[in-house]
């Protein structure tokens, strides 16, 4: 690593031990290309909006999803890496839930693809667990005094998923209309859904 | 260990980043180089397991934790698990990189390589465990009030705290022992709820706080 007096650019030093480890056949950027390509265009928030568009048009399918949300969200063709057993909340007009992993950035790959910057944020890691409120409207989210928030810290291999709210006036739309509304900010329980 | 990795509830940090809708997966092209070498480097290369990967980035320092992000803290574990399994000699990822910039330098020899003599029992971290769950539903348990000299993931903001048991979890793989290869001994992990004023005293925001905790973090509470 580098040292403080010297601190050499993260992209010179990535580029740096790709070259060491391809030049000794240890990688293949081939195999670097598909990682992250599938991660940019493939595996991200757009799963996990059709698993909640499929839950708030699909009463059955919202029963099996609360009660194993690994298994529902696989009917979808959803799995992978950082999804092994994905457990889903469902946020109510008085329980708002919200997650975090304040050890790392523990996050369910498969339905949200790769965390956004703000949630591998030192600040939020360390205050959402402390002042969940505050940084709620921070992120601008205000939520009534009696809305129990509910913080869930991923520590383990557990990977929670927020089940938002459907919004009022949403209700002629059709589950293919209802996903572009849903966001990842939702999916993790810093914003709500908005009818359009 | 109570390294700079564990952060919920320090203080210091500033305001929260307000989320932006359309943030690119990698801000810049070294990011997404360094995440899939990341990737490659954890089992494949360093012989090592994603429990050694996340101790590694415990072990960093600030500088190195924070200074280059998110992905920054990725390559610097990933390298130093690479040291570590001695597949590079320390200093040979800057060396190259003064190198790379036309710079005379000597970059070391490529060490004997020394990957841990250890493998998983089997894909992921969920594992059987034969014996019942010491808790159910309902039960208070207190975290322990321990520092443990190697790899954890019983925070700080939690030891010493009581709590009740809201889920019991499928069994996983204990990383305070993989991450050390020194074996899976899987165990019942437990949703365990807090209330905000047990955790951060009688004037803390009410609200509700659910973490997993492995069985050996925990005793009951009466």
């Amino acid at each position: 690593m580098s040292t403080s007096a010297e601190r050499l650019p993260p992209s010179l030093r990535t580029e740096a031990l790709e070259q060491l480890l391809t030049e000794r056949g240890l990688v293949d950027p081939a195999v670097m290309d598909g990682f992250i390509a599938n991660y940019e265009e493939n595996v991200g928030p757009l799963n996990g909006a059709k698993v909640v568009a499929r839950a708030w048009t699909d009463p059955e399918y919202k029963k099996r999803l609360l009660a194993d949300g690994t298994a529902a969200i696989k009917e979808l063709g959803f799995g992978g890496p950082q999804g092994e057993h994905i457990v889903v909340v469902e946020n109510r007009p008085t329980r708002h839930n919200v997650t975090v992993c304040t050890l790392c950035s523990c996050y369910p790959w498969p339905v949200l693809g790769l965390p956004p910057s703000w949630y591998k944020d030192p600040a939020y890691r360390a205050r959402v667990v402390r002042e969940p409120r505050v940084v709620l409207s921070e992120m601008g989210l205000d939520l009534a005094d009696d809305v129990e928030i509910v913080v869930h810290d991923s520590s383990a291999e557990v990977r929670w998923l927020v089940l938002p709210e459907r919004p009022a006036g949403t209700e002629q739309l059709s589950e293919e209309e209802l996903v572009p509304l849903i966001t990842r900010d939702a999916l993790v329980g810093v914003a709500k859904v908005v009818a359009p | 260990m109570d390294g700079i990795a564990d952060m919920g509830g320090t203080d210091g940090w500033g305001a929260v980043m307000v989320p932006a809708r359309d943030e690119p997966v990698f801000a810049e092209p070294w990011e997404g180089r360094a995440f899939a070498l990341a990737l490659l480097t954890i089992g494949r290369v360093s012989g090592r397991n994603l429990d050694a990967f996340r101790h590694a980035l415990q072990r960093l320092d600030r500088t190195a934790y924070l200074d280059d992000g998110y992905y920054g803290r990725w390559l610097n574990a990933a390298e130093l698990m690479l040291v570590d399994s001695a597949i590079l000699a320390p200093g040979a990822v800057d060396a190259r990189a003064h190198a790379m910039r036309g710079e005379q330098v000597e970059e070391p020899a490529v060490p004997e390589p020394s990957k841990p003599d250890y493998s998983a029992t089997g894909p992921g971290s969920l594992r059987e465990v034969p014996e019942p769950p010491r808790f159910a539903h309902g039960d208070r348990v207190r975290a322990h009030d321990i520092s443990p000299a190697g790899h954890t993931r019983l925070p700080r903001y939690v030891r010493g705290h009581v709590g009740t048991v809201e889920l019991v979890q499928p069994g996983h793989l204990l990383p305070d022992t993989h991450a050390h290869f020194q074996g899976e001994n899987p165990q019942h992990v437990f949703t365990v709820r807090f209330d905000s004023r047990e955790l951060w005293g009688a004037e803390a925001e009410p609200f509700v706080l659910t973490i997993e905790l492995f069985d050996s973090y925990l005793e009951p509470a009466s």
